[in-house]
């Protein structure tokens, strides 16, 4: 099995913070270049599409994490809530440059596109449902709600289910990049049901002989 | 409404070529590459002499680098950039383009003979199905001027064209995942075709058109949306039926065969009511603008509709 060198237990808490501040450059890299006319001529629609990859990247990396251990023996499970909770800082972002740089807080015009549109209608949805999952991401909650924790937070599944539909409609035609996260999240998710039975098939696998009876 | 001007003065003179040259010599070799990537074509470009044109818009013609650089070009990529940094190879030039079908005279047109017709500046709004619009300052001469001289028959109803299939220099035509089937086919009823405002362009501010907006010869018809005014033509065939158009075969509830622009009626997946006037604004602050039924051409092209349903017939 592959093996990565340990983190000494003192920098878990610093690396996690780092992740948090090297999660949120990209925005303001982008900004600032959006901003100095650094992304193109239609800046304000490059600022708000590159916000939306990078949320579905960062909701994507989220589930890599149990995969990451169950298949690679990599626990990196002290940074998925991290991971979690910038995917739903840049889907905020995103919604923001929407309404109020894209759409210029014509209020009309983004409910007009929320109940008529099934892309934005999707993508809104998702939003919404990351609210419950971004207020419950710490200690206290998964404390106080105990297994229902586990079952809310398996929202995720399909929030990112539905990020990458939003994608993919947003598109005129199927590209390769929505196709790409297309395939990423179906695998990542139709892992889900098959992943008790092959983490017991691996476990056997590493028990002595004698043990299997 | 009438949202023409009588002739002014030609683009030419708004901006002086002289202007880009002591401009490119600024820039240097170095930062212009840098800058337009893979545009050599750009800085090919040979002048152009034309006489005004009979239309003029009083708005201001958008940079000519934002016109270059910012475009959909699938034949290039899906990317806004990537028909600016991907159409280095393309070679404009031997060109031809046979005008067939439903005509008495048929004919393979070579590029030089086009050019000898009589250009004209055309100074027109773009607006591009996305939401987004630019002014162009076109070189070109009425599509009329061309089908007049291989006399259409009497049966022929609509006009059918062809972009080329070059996948060794149209890297979006090569690969394992193409976003559209080629060749792009578009098409225009007759008397759409045949309408004054309706032109091939074969320059731009000045010069031959560059690869990345449609090398060496393009239909421009500024009252549709902007991929009905279909790139590099090698077919212009005369037909009874309303031809395939590659758009509406990709997703006819969003695409329809007229395509006229019109801000009542939204696209499916978003509104058309408002666009974004490219290189206006600065930096996040861009205001958008009201978009313009069949985008401000409706005094010359509305009687073309007379009748019809336009929101059925989008």
């Amino acid at each position: 099995m592959p093996s990565i060198p340990a983190l000494p237990r003192r920098l878990h808490g610093p690396s996690i913070w780092a992740l948090y501040f090297l999660g949120l450059c990209p925005a303001v890299w982008y900004f600032y270049q959006a901003a100095t006319g650094g992304l193109g001529f239609n800046p304000v629609k490059e600022f708000e599409h590159l916000l939306g990859i990078w949320a579905l990247r960062f909701l994507v990396a989220a589930l890599v994490i149990t995969p990451l251990r169950d298949l690679a023996g990599i626990n990196w499970f002290r940074y998925r809530r991290a991971l979690g909770l910038l995917g739903f800082y840049y889907v905020l972002m995103h919604f923001s440059v929407y309404a109020l740089l894209d759409l210029q807080l014509n209020l009309g015009a983004v409910w007009g596109d929320i109940v008529k549109r099934p892309y934005i209608t999707i993508g809104m949805a998702c939003l919404v449902l990351l609210i419950p999952l971004a207020v419950t991401s710490n200690n206290w909650s998964i404390k106080r709600l105990g297994s229902r924790w586990n079952s809310l937070h398996k929202l995720s599944y399909l929030i990112l289910a539905g990020g990458v539909l939003h994608f993919i409609l947003a598109r005129k035609s199927l590209t390769l990049e929505p196709s790409f996260y297309l395939a990423l999240s179906a695998l990542l998710l139709a892992y889900r049901p098959v992943r008790k039975p092959l983490v017991k098939w691996k476990r056997g696998l590493g028990q002595p002989v004698q043990s299997r009876g | 409404m009438s949202v023409y001007q009588p002739p002014k003065i030609p683009t030419s003179e708004i901006t002086p070529k002289s202007a880009y040259l002591s401009r490119r010599t600024f820039v240097g070799g170095a930062a212009a590459g840098l800058v337009l990537g893979g545009t050599a074509a750009t800085a090919i470009a040979a002048p152009l002499q034309a006489k005004p044109g009979p239309y003029k818009l009083d708005e201001k013609p958008t940079p000519k680098e934002a016109i270059t650089t910012y475009n959909n070009y699938y034949e290039f990529g899906v990317n806004k950039s990537d028909p600016a940094q991907n159409s280095g190879k393309f070679k404009p030039t031997p060109w031809t383009v046979a005008v067939e079908g439903l005509v008495n005279k048929p004919k393979m047109f070579g590029l030089e003979e086009l050019m000898k017709l009589q250009l004209e500046e055309r100074t027109y709004r773009m607006r591009c199905v996305e939401g987004w619009s630019m002014v162009i300052p076109w070189i070109g001469f009425p599509l009329k001027a061309l089908l007049d001289q291989v006399e259409p028959q009497g049966s022929a109803k609509y006009v059918a064209f062809e972009t080329v299939v070059r996948p060794s220099e149209m890297p979006g035509q090569s690969g394992f995942f193409q976003p559209l089937p080629w060749p792009y086919v578009e098409g225009l009823r007759l008397d759409e075709a045949n309408h004054p405002l309706t032109i091939l362009a074969v320059g731009l501010y000045g010069e031959t058109l560059p690869n990345q907006n449609g090398a060496p010869i393009r239909l421009v018809v500024p009252w549709k949306y902007g991929f009905k005014s279909i790139k590099s033509i090698v077919k212009i065939k005369l037909v009874e039926k309303q031809p395939e158009t590659t758009w509406k075969n990709a997703n006819a509830k969003e695409y329809g065969f007229y395509s006229n622009v019109n801000p009542a009626v939204d696209h499916p997946r978003w509104s058309q009511a408002t666009e974004q006037r490219i290189g206006e604004g600065s930096g996040l602050f861009q205001a958008r603008r009201d978009t313009l039924p069949f985008n401000g051409y409706a005094s010359e092209v509305a009687s073309l509709y007379a009748g019809m349903d336009l929101k059925a017939n989008y």
